[in-house]
């Protein structure tokens, strides 16, 4: 089996992510940081150690300051309703998942006023847009590190200066580079940072969370979910300190513990390491597919602008007959259709058919890329003898 | 005999930062239950020895480590 869909979900994960997993069942397995016995306690470290490894990995000086919770879509809710309220302005792009959009399009209906800035048709943004774009009354920019549909870079670093010279603070979704691609708090200017464990960090599902830069006034970005923390008990108002105040409820410790393990897989293998061994894959598929007739591919195909996810049709067959094709014909796990991102594919021009989306990993090898170019090719083929029929 | 000093803090989180912090720097320290005469907290409290407090306090102000605060126990 050949899995092609790393930008959903890495997979596989490595051993030790796993053996972490069963050795936290087994051997902790208590609530972390509640009562004061020595199973919380460890179970507590774990979670505080989690905080550590996201700070080494995404260049965050206070571990403190990474709250932990689900997923990238909670830590972008949490920011997003957190801080945004009737008479505030918004800007983001024309490349943002779902994730992004419907809680912005949500807060429109409240009084919060929204600018998508355009992109080209490669995915790709010129900064100096968001410039024209910023008004006196914006307060945030929220912007996508990386296409989920076809892994194109937003100028992240360039946008976040353009924030901190005009007051308004900078919301970066890391889902599809955390991992795979260097994300730096500090060097690349940005306020706050949603990721999520599960794709290049090497984790389980359920976990991520959101880093919460200084320039962030904790007073100002008001909490998603409220309840026990085991601080502060003797209060029945939510505690206003880091991490506390976001992070209610017991947390996923199991996942935490996963996630520990995938993030030291992926600092030992080095992330720059990961990002060229994906990226010679990205480029011998493309090399590849751009030759096959009747194959169009999308986004910039070019490795220095994107990450290793690219998206491509096949000209008389549709997206869902062809993800079928590549699962049932050629054990080739793809994702087809609009990746929870309608804006994006309206941006690309492949609204509301959508793609074929490829997301190589770190385990991919050049072989499989062989094989599904062939097997692409096959199909391309067929389609066109069959008189494209669909 | 050594005494015991206890640091209370606000968060879990932060409690346990310190304690980390303190073992890379060689500290003997222990996490507890928050003594309930001190305070009201269900969390985490450091144990440490009295000699110990001044580096300690030290090790917690150059990181963002916030506590309440030190008390002297039996």
């Amino acid at each position: 089996m050949i899995y092609f869909d790393n930008a959903a979900t890495s997979w596989p994960k490595p051993e030790g992510v796993i053996e972490a997993m069963a050795a936290f069942s087994r051997e902790v397995g208590a609530n972390p940081g509640r009562a004061g016995h020595r199973m919380s306690v460890e179970a507590g470290r774990i979670v505080n150690d989690a905080r550590d490894a996201v700070a080494e990995l995404l260049h965050v000086n206070d571990p403190l300051r990474v709250v932990l919770g689900s997923n990238a879509t909670e830590a972008l809710n949490l920011a997003i309703f957190g801080l945004l309220g009737s008479g505030d302005h918004v800007v983001t792009s024309g490349m943002e998942h779902n994730s992004v959009m419907r809680p912005l399009r949500q807060l429109e209906a409240i009084g919060v006023e929204l600018t998508v800035v355009e992109c080209a048709a490669d995915g790709s943004m010129d900064p100096y847009d968001v410039d024209a774009a910023i008004r006196q009354e914006t307060r945030l920019v929220v912007l996508n590190h990386a296409s989920n549909v076809v892994g194109t870079l937003l100028p992240v670093s360039d946008v976040g200066a353009i924030c901190r010279e005009n007051d308004a603070l900078l919301l970066v979704d890391a889902a599809q580079t955390a991992g795979t691609h260097p994300v730096h708090m500090d060097d690349d200017n940005i306020d706050l940072i949603a990721f999520t464990g599960h794709k290049g960090m090497m984790g389980p599902q359920g976990t991520g969370g959101l880093v919460i830069g200084e320039r962030v006034n904790i007073a100002d970005l008001r909490p998603l979910k409220h309840g026990g923390t085991g601080s502060r008990s003797e209060l029945e108002v939510q505690p206003d300190f880091l991490p506390d105040r976001y992070e209610s409820g017991t947390m996923n410790t199991i996942g935490l513990a996963g996630l520990i393990a995938g993030i030291e897989y992926v600092l030992q293998k080095g992330v720059e390491a990961i990002r060229e061994h994906e990226s010679s894959l990205l480029a011998r598929f493309i090399d590849g597919a751009r030759t096959i007739p009747g194959a169009t591919l999308y986004g910039p195909m070019d490795t220095a602008r994107q990450t290793a996810t690219t998206s491509l049709n096949i000209d008389g067959l549709s997206q869902s007959e062809a993800g079928l094709m590549l699962d049932e014909e050629h054990n080739i796990m793809s994702r087809v259709g609009l990746h929870c991102s309608p804006s994006a594919h309206r941006t690309l021009g492949t609204f509301p058919d959508g793609t074929v989306r490829f997301g190589f990993g770190l385990f991919n090898t050049a072989e499989e890329i062989d094989i599904s170019l062939e097997a692409l090719e096959n199909m391309a083929e067929g389609a066109r003898t069959s008189g494209g029929g669909r | 005999m050594t005494e015991f000093c206890v640091a209370l803090f606000y968060s879990n989180s932060h409690a346990l930062r310190a304690e980390k912090l303190a073992k890379k720097a060689g500290f003997k320290v222990k996490v507890i239950p928050t003594p309930r005469h001190l305070s009201s907290d269900c969390g985490f409290a450091l144990r440490c020895d009295e000699d110990d407090v001044p580096a300690i306090q030290g090790i917690m102000d150059g990181d963002s480590v916030e506590y309440d605060r030190i008390e002297k126990v039996g």
